[in-house]
Formats: C-alpha cells, structure tokens, sequence
C-alpha cells in the first residue's frame, strides 16, 4: 500500500463520488434494492479498491491477492459500481442488477461473477468465510490480507460472534474487519430492535483489536488499515461510523431507506445533489 | 447368491461376523487423505475423539482446527477455506451439523459450490441410547435437496474409509453419513468403491425383487436376502451408497429385471434414499416399490438391536417387505 498523498485523496473523493452516482444509475435501473448501506459505505469501498486492496481487476483470480468479503451482501451495488470502475467489467453491465441472465445477482454470487470471493446475503455468515479465507493465506503463506465488511445489524447473528470468539483465540492477525456503524436496520435504529453497545469492549473481550473512524473520512480510514495491518497477534476491527444514504440528503439517517431503491423522481434528485457535490470535490481538489 | 466380484467379507453370514463402528473408516481415511493432499484441513466441534479426528489431529496438527460447541462457524469457516484452494472435512454429529448449520451450508458450501466435506456422524436410530435429539433421522433429505451437493452412506468402516478418501477427489460439496454403532464388516478392501456407481451385492438365478439399501441396512438387506432365499424367491440386493447421484443405470436394470423394489435406509421414509428412487423410476419405469425407513416419527433412547425392531428395521422387516411388494405386482 503506498501512501495516500494530498492528491490520491482527492482523486480517491472523486471517485467514490462516482461510485454513488453509479449507485443511483443502477438501482433506479434495476427497480429494486437497498440504498442507504451502499451510499453509506462508498467512501469506505472506493478507498478498499482504489488503493488498499492488492489486487489486479484483469487477474481475478490471482493467487497472492487481498480478499474483500461483503459479509453485508446486500450493499452489493456500491461493490458492483466499484468493481465496475475499477474494470473488473464494463459499466455498461451494471445496468443488468437483477435481471435474468445477469452476473450481478441480487446478492454477490462467487461464481457468477469472476472478483466476487465468496456468496453472501444471509447474514453473520462473512466473517467465518473471512477467517477461512485467511487461516488458508497462513497455511499457504501467503501475505495476503483479508478484509469482511459486516453490518451493524448483522452482529445480532449467533453466528458472528463465533466468528469473533474465534479469530481472537487463534489471534488471526491477516484479517482486518470493517463494520458499517450506521445505526440503522430494517425495522428500525439498531439501539431499539437490539442494542449492540458496547461493541467496542465486547470485541475487545474476544482479543480483537478495535479501532474507531468517521467512515466517510478516507485519510482516517487508510490510516486505520495502516494500523490494523501492523497489529501483532491479534484481528483488528475498524468500527466504521458512516452516514446511511450518505450524499443524498432526502436519504440521509433515514431507516426507510434501507431496503428500497429510488423511484425516477427521486433519483434525478439524487443524481442532481450528487453532480453539484461532485463538481465541488473537483473545485476544491483544483 | 452373493456376487463374487463384489469380494465380499467371506465371513458376513457367520454369526460372529467382525463389527466396527463405521465412523472408524473416516478416522482412517482422513489419515490417507491427508497424506495424499496437503490441502486436506479438517475441522472438528469438540468432538474429535468421537468423530474419529484424533489421529489425523495428532499426525497434522497444522491441519487441524478445534472450533469447539459451534457448528455454524464450522461450516462457514470450512466454506472460506473451500474457496481458497483447501480440501475441508467438518465434523460432528449430524443432527448439529448439517443440522443447525444447514442454511450456511447452503449458501456459503453448496451455492458458493465451496469443496468442502460435511461429515454427519451419529446418523439413524442405531445411536441408541442417547435418544432422538441424537438420532438424524432427517439428514440424507436436508442435503439431497441442494444443488451441487453429492451424498454418500456407506455401509461399513472399510467402505466408509473409501468413501472418505474418494470424497477428497470429488469435486466441490459432498455429504458423508456415518453410524455410531459397531456394524457388520460387508465389504473387503478389494470390494469396488465408486462414487455415483452402486454395487449388486447379491444376485439370485430369477430374481424377482430387488433390495435397494444404503448404509448399516445394507447388512439388514443381506440377510433379507438370504431369508428369501430358504422361501425359494429370488432377489438382487444393490448397496446404494451414492443417494445423489443416483446410480439411474443400475436402477433402471434391477428394475427391468425384477419389476418390483424395496427401499431400506436409517432415515425417514420421506426425503431419502427411497424418495429418490421413488422420483426416478415414477418418471422412468414404475413399478410396486415398498419402504424401509422411520415414518414419520421420532427415534427414542434404547439399545440398537431393540430400535431396530420397534421401528422395522430388521432383515425380517426386510424380508417381509419383499413378499408384500411381490404380491403388489399381480
């Protein structure tokens, strides 16, 4: 990973930018879907990508690579947009989501579409797959890195926190968690459905360590990769406290639009608000 | 008579006939897979005496990844692995795996098409007396329906052995079924073992039913036949240890040949080995068939030989069977 200069940042600003108008584009195209996580984790995804991940968008399947899980499966548009930008396959195909035929399934599918590393959609499952994935990079010795994306929401799952208990006992120190803190889930704000807090002892309490950062700020966020990937002996989790629907202000903190996609009107708007933030990114990045 | 290219144990009718529990035959063949392939993993719930992990455990404990009281975890973690090039086998009684974790096996295993290895030991009621929360009477159904996955049930220790080495070589998610209880020695070293192909273990002059078993009822079925055999009627016993795929060829000739099939398996009577027979000559040849299996009830605690008789397992149960599907075809 090379260092994140002034102007990586801004061109890293940019483009998750464009990752969320392509957001919009697709989800207004496929007629349904989930549009807050996705806007909510552009940035966190866009810096994945675009300039931590060790990875090559024409070799997909190349052996030394970091893994990104998307434990969260449903936030797939955003994954798509940047797996899109970054030329794992045409932008023109993300206009496909959903449809029959198509390689963009609902939810990620591994082998339909080469760069996605494993199935999710049902939650809690993604970290498991993640320490799969990296007790194998150990065994192989590889350097690969694993990095899982959860939700909020999906640390209610039983399952996640066998996942958790267990990387802290075999202190599997080439996974780095990313959890999308953005308070919201289907029926509600997470606080009332089930409280999660403290979530940064609890996971502390399995051996992890835990890092904070404002999700939407990408120099806060590389440096926590920084950090995470140079813990001895133990897993990281970056708590990562994001905006839902971030830069689409009638979306924005809005738990009703977890699971639906924007209608025409309301995507124009989207895409309106998005180009104006977009031209000032590039205003202020000249 | 029993066919001899099966090279059957000569000594399976003697009344002292050698058992062994068939989960010993995964022990063994976890050590010979992982001595073929160093990206053999296995992992195990807290049960690594019982499900027989402890030798390979003790040869390649690099290999070996204790996941303790947490099936779901198990089968999510064995499909990280499974996609990264290793050869997973998790283990531990069926009920809890594939029973608890059944949906991250079919989206993470089976969907994902991970290679991973599902080892459900303690399957049927032969468990005994720990009782029905042990008994997976349901577990050949819940995988059979998914795509991608194979099933296997085999008969004994040495056929579970093979069984278990050749799942290695099996491409993608495979399910293994294994009994608790010391079981006749049917087959030999020397018996054929093919996934995906059944073998006639027994074949009279004119057969006229034919016994279609998996797992410890395939001992049942061999002395079914036999019993048929002092009566005068003739009969063909096929051991189908693959319940998917099914072996549609060797069905479709027993069939053919005989017009008339009991199905015997440790599993309800809905959803397993005799369902998929069921399924395929409904659509191909029909004919009479009758079942062996749990119907539509739970198992309970007692010893083996006295479940096997409550619930109609026995070679006489068998046996009867045959003589009532018999008289279905006139």
């Amino acid at each position: 990973m090379e260092p994140l200069h002034e102007k990586k940042l801004k061109q890293l600003e940019e483009k998750a930018n464009r990752v969320r108008e392509l957001v919009i584009q697709t989800l207004l195209e496929a007629g349904s879907g989930h549009s807050a996580g996705p806007l909510g984790m552009a940035d966190i995804v866009t810096a994945l990508y675009f300039h931590v991940l060790n990875h090559n968008p024409k070799k997909p399947q190349w052996a030394e690579r970091d893994r990104l899980v998307f434990s969260n499966g449903h936030i797939c548009p955003v994954q798509y947009a940047a797996m899109a930008l970054a030329g794992y396959f045409p932008i023109e195909e993300l206009k496909t989501l959903r449809t029959i035929n198509s390689r963009l399934q609902g939810h990620p599918h591994r082998s339909s579409l080469p760069g996605i590393e494993t199935t999710s959609g049902p939650l809690g499952s993604g970290l498991s797959q993640s320490i799969g994935m990296a007790l194998a990079a150990k065994l192989d010795k590889k350097k690969s890195r694993i990095y899982c994306i959860m939700s909020d929401g999906e640390q209610q799952e039983g399952n996640t926190w066998e996942a958790v208990m267990f990387a802290g006992k075999n202190r599997i120190s080439n996974l780095t968690a990313i959890m999308d803190r953005n308070n919201i889930q289907i029926d509600g704000f997470t606080e009332s459905v089930m409280p999660l807090e403290p979530l940064r002892a609890k996971y502390q309490s399995f051996g992890w360590h835990v890092l904070e950062v404002d999700g939407h700020n990408i120099e806060d966020f590389v440096d926590a990769v920084y950090e995470a990937s140079a813990i001895y002996e133990r897993p990281t989790l970056i708590v990562a406290h994001t905006i839902p629907g971030k830069g689409v202000s009638f979306m924005e903190r809005d738990y009703l639009w977890h699971g639906k996609p924007p209608n025409k009107e309301e995507g124009v708007k989207a895409l309106k608000e998005l180009r104006t933030l977009g031209a000032r990114i590039k205003s202020e990045h000249e | 008579m029993i066919n001899e290219s099966a090279k059957l144990n000569k000594r399976v009718f003697d009344g002292d006939v050698e058992e062994k529990p068939i989960r010993d035959g995964y022990g063994d063949g976890l050590c010979i897979a992982g001595e073929a392939n160093p990206n053999v993993v296995v992992l195990c719930a807290d049960l690594k005496e019982s499900t027989r992990c402890e030798a390979f455990a003790g040869k390649y404990p690099e290999r070996f990844f204790e996941m303790g009281v947490a099936e779901q975890n198990m089968a999510t973690v064995a499909a990280g692995l499974g996609v990264s090039g290793k050869i997973p086998y998790i283990s531990s009684y069926a009920t809890f795996s594939p029973g608890r974790n059944w949906e991250q096996i079919r989206t993470t295993i089976s969907y994902n098409d991970a290679n991973v290895k599902i080892a459900g030991h303690h399957a049927g009621i032969s468990v005994g007396p720990d009782g029905a929360t042990h008994q997976a009477v349901e577990d050949i159904a819940t995988m059979r329906v998914m795509a991608n996955m194979k099933v296997i049930v085999p008969c004994d220790a040495i056929e579970a052995r093979k069984a278990t080495v050749a799942a290695a070589k099996l491409w993608g998610p495979v399910y293994l079924r294994f009994a608790r209880e010391k079981t006749p020695i049917v087959t030999t070293d020397k018996t054929p073992f093919v996934p995906g192909r059944a073998i006639v273990l027994w074949e009279s002059k004119k057969p006229v039913v034919t016994i279609v078993a998996c797992g410890t009822l395939v001992y049942q079925a061999l002395i079914a036949a036999r019993m048929l055999e002092e009566e005068k009627i003739g009969c063909i016993v096929l051991n189908h240890h693959t319940v998917k795929p099914l072996d549609e060829l060797a069905l479709s000739d027993a069939a053919k040949r005989t017009g008339a099939f009991v199905t015997a398996e440790e599993h309800q009577i809905a959803g397993g080995l005799g369902s998929a027979v069921a399924e395929y000559l409904a659509a191909s040849y029909p004919i009479p068939q009758e079942f062996i299996g749990m119907r539509n009830t739970f198992g309970e605690s007692g010893k083996p030989k006295d479940l096997f008789e409550k619930y109609g397992m026995n070679a006489h149960h068998i046996r009867d069977a045959a003589k009532r599907v018999i008289e279905r075809k006139k």
